[in-house]
C-alpha cells in the first residue's frame, strides 16, 4: 500500500467503506433481534451472569481504588482552596458524570469485550458458526445477539457498582482517614448532585458504551480470519478499537450533555 | 454375496414427482474470483443410496457439499434438491431446505461449552418445542444409534477424534434429515475407528432410509461401502458408476486414482523449470582422485 498510488488509495478507501457498511448492516441486525431475544430470555439471562457477574470484582476493586486516589488527590488539592468540605462533591461529580461510565467501559473491553472476540473468532475457526448455519440456526441470532444484549445491560450496572465503590473509597479516605466531616461530606453531595443532570447523564453514557464495546468485540470475532494469529489480532483490535471509540465518544456526549 | 435390488423397496412407495435422483448438479460451474473450482459440471445423487465423492485434495469436493448446503453459490448451473433448485433462494427457503439436511463437518465441529447430550439437542431445542422428556429420548435414542449412549455426560474436550465425530453424527441426525452429507469422515481415524465409521455410514443409511454422500480419499473403505461413486479431477467428472464399474474404467486418470499411482495425469512434479535449466545439462561423473585422500 503506498499513498502516492490512485489505485492503492481507491482500493483502501473501498475496502474501508466496505467494511463500514458491514459493520452498520450487522449493528441493524442486531439491534432488530431484541423482540426475538426477549422471547428466550434465558441466553441474555447466562450472557449478563457470563459477563457481568465475571467482571464484577475487577470493577467494585477498580473502582475502590480510584475513590482512595481521588479522596487523597482531591484532599490536597482542595485545601489549597480551604474548602475540604466539598470533598465529597468532587468525587461524586467526577465518579458518576465521567469516570465511572469511562474507566468502566475501558476496563469491561478488556475484560469481557476481549472474552467476547475470543470466543466467537473461536467458534469461526472451529467451523462451530458454520455447522449452525448448516443447522438452520441463523448464529446473529443465536449466538451474538444474547452477548449482545448482554453486553448492554451489564454496563450502566457495573457502572453503578464502578461510582458506588468510588465515592465509598473517597469516603474512607477523606472522612476515616483524614478526618474531615462526615456530615459535611455527604450533604453535599446530596445538596448538589442532581438525579437527572448528573447520574441520569452518566447512565445514559454508560448505555451507549455498553452498545459501543459489547458490538465492537462482537464485530472483531464474527470477522476475524479462523486462524489463531487471525483470533489473536482480532483480540488486541478489540482493545484498541474499544477503547478509542469509547474515549472519543465520551467527549461528544460530554460536550452534549454539560455544556451550556 | 447377494444381489442387491435396483431401488430399495420404498422408492414405489413414493409420490410420482420425486425422482431418482435426491440432489442433481446441471451445468454446474463454481470459482473464487479467477478461480475455477468446478467447471461445468454435471452429476446426480441417487435418492435412498450411499454415494462416495473422491477426487485430488483441492479438487472441489467439499465445495460440493457447501453448494448443495447453500453455504456459498454457484456462478452458473442448477443445483437441484429434491427437484428444487437452491442456487437462487433466500435464506428463509435455504434454512427451510437445510432442515432436511444434516451435515458432519471434518473434525465434527461440538459446541464447546455444551455437553454431549445438549450438543445432540442443539436442533431439536432449535427447531422444536418438543418436552423435555421426549428431548430426552430422542437424544438417547441417537446417541445409541452411534454407540455413544454413556457418553452423555462429557464434554466435547474430554472425547477423542473419532468419538467427536460420531456425536456430531447423532447431532446432524438429530432431526431425522432426508439427506447426510460427510465432510472426510474417515480422516486421521485409526483403523478400528475407520471401520467403525464406515459401517456406522451404510448401516444408518439403511435402517433410516436416508441419502448419504460422503468425501473420501480411503478408498478401501470407500469402495466397500458405497453404492455410487463419484471421481472429480480437474473441476469435471472423471467417472461416475457403481465402485465395480469405477474400479474397471480405463481412463488414464481414474486407473492413476484408483490405484494410488504416484505419477500419471497427475503429475508427481509440480510444473516448474526442468531438471537441465535447473542443474545444467547432463555428464558423467567425474573420475576420483585416489591419490587426493592420501
Amino acid at each position: 500500500m503506498s499513498w502516492y498510488k490512485p489505485a492503492d488509495v481507491g482500493f483502501a478507501t473501498r475496502n474501508w467503506l466496505a467494511n463500514l457498511g458491514y459493520g452498520a448492516r450487522l449493528f441493524i441486525r442486531l439491534l432488530a433481534t431484541f423482540g426475538p431475544s426477549l422471547k428466550r430470555f434465558g441466553l441474555v439471562r447466562d450472557q449478563i451472569h457470563f459477563l457481568g457477574n465475571y467482571s464484577l470484582v475487577i470493577i467494585a476493586i477498580s473502582g475502590l481504588f480510584v475513590g482512595f486516589v481521588f479522596g487523597l488527590q482531591g484532599y490536597y488539592t482542595l485545601l489549597r482552596f480551604g474548602s475540604t468540605e466539598a470533598l465529597g462533591q468532587l468525587v461524586t461529580f467526577t465518579l458518576v458524570r465521567e469516570l465511572g461510565p469511562v474507566v468502566t467501559a475501558l476496563l469491561f473491553a478488556g475484560r469481557a469485550g476481549t472474552s467476547l472476540t475470543a470466543e466467537i473468532g473461536l467458534m469461526k475457526a472451529g467451523e462451530q458458526i458454520s455447522v449452525m448455519e448448516m443447522m438452520a440456526v441463523d448464529p446473529i441470532q443465536r449466538v451474538l445477539a444474547p452477548r449482545f444484549w448482554g453486553g448492554v445491560i451489564a454496563m450502566p450496572l457495573l457502572a453503578a457498582v464502578f461510582s458506588a465503590m468510588g465515592v465509598i473509597g473517597g469516603w474512607v479516605v477523606g472522612v476515616l482517614m483524614i478526618g474531615i466531616d462526615a456530615g459535611s461530606f455527604w450533604s453535599q453531595i446530596q445538596g448538589s448532585v442532581d438525579v437527572w443532570r448528573d447520574v441520569g447523564n452518566g447512565i445514559i453514557k454508560s448505555i451507549v458504551f455498553g452498545f459501543t464495546v459489547t458490538f465492537i468485540a462482537l464485530l472483531q470475532g464474527y470477522q476475524s480470519q479462523p486462524t489463531p494469529e487471525g483470533v489473536a489480532s482480532a483480540t488486541t483490535r478489540t482493545v484498541v478499537v474499544a477503547s478509542l471509540a469509547v474515549l472519543g465518544l465520551d467527549f461528544i456526549l460530554t460536550a452534549m450533555m454539560f455544556t451550556k | 454375496m447377494m444381489q442387491k435390488p435396483e431401488f430399495p423397496a420404498f422408492v414405489f412407495f413414493m409420490p410420482l414427482s420425486s425422482t431418482a435422483a435426491l440432489v442433481e448438479l446441471r451445468r454446474l460451474t463454481f470459482g473464487y474470483g479467477e478461480r475455477i473450482i468446478l467447471d461445468d459440471i454435471s452429476l446426480s445423487v441417487p435418492r435412498g443410496k450411499v454415494t462416495a465423492l473422491l477426487g485430488a485434495s483441492g479438487g472441489g469436493k467439499t465445495t460440493i457439499l457447501r453448494l448443495i448446503g447453500g453455504q456459498i453459490r454457484a456462478q452458473t448451473g442448477q443445483l437441484l434438491f429434491d427437484g428444487q433448485d437452491v442456487t437462487p433462494m433466500n435464506q428463509e427457503q435455504i434454512y427451510a431446505a437445510r432442515r432436511r439436511m444434516g451435515m458432519l463437518f471434518q473434525f465434527g465441529a461440538l459446541f464447546a461449552d455444551l455437553s454431549v447430550f445438549e450438543n445432540v439437542a442443539f436442533p431439536l431445542r432449535e427447531h422444536t418445542d418438543l418436552p423435555e422428556s421426549l428431548v430426552r429420548d430422542i437424544v438417547l435414542m441417537k446417541l445409541n444409534a452411534v454407540g455413544l449412549r454413556g457418553a452423555r455426560d462429557l464434554m466435547p474436550s474430554e472425547v477423542s477424534g473419532g468419538m467427536a465425530r460420531r456425536i456430531a453424527l447423532a447431532r446432524a441426525i438429530a432431526l431425522d434429515p432426508e439427506l447426510v452429507m460427510y465432510d472426510e469422515p474417515f480422516s486421521g481415524l485409526d483403523p478400528i475407528s475407520l471401520g467403525t465409521a464406515a459401517n456406522l455410514i451404510r448401516h444408518l443409511n439403511d435402517s433410516l432410509g436416508l441419502t448419504s454422500i460422503f468425501v473420501s480419499h480411503e478408498l478401501e473403505q470407500t469402495f466397500a461401502i458405497a453404492d455410487h461413486v463419484i471421481i472429480l479431477a480437474n473441476g469435471k467428472v472423471a467417472v461416475q458408476g457403481t465402485p465395480d464399474a469405477v474400479r474397471s474404467s480405463t481412463d488414464p486418470l481414474v486407473y492413476q486414482y484408483v490405484h494410488a499411482l504416484p505419477d500419471g495425469p497427475v503429475r508427481f512434479d509440480y510444473p516448474g523449470a526442468t531438471v537441465e535449466q535447473d542443474f545444467g545439462p547432463a555428464q558423467a561423473p567425474a573420475p576420483l582422485k585416489s591419490g587426493a585422500a592420501a
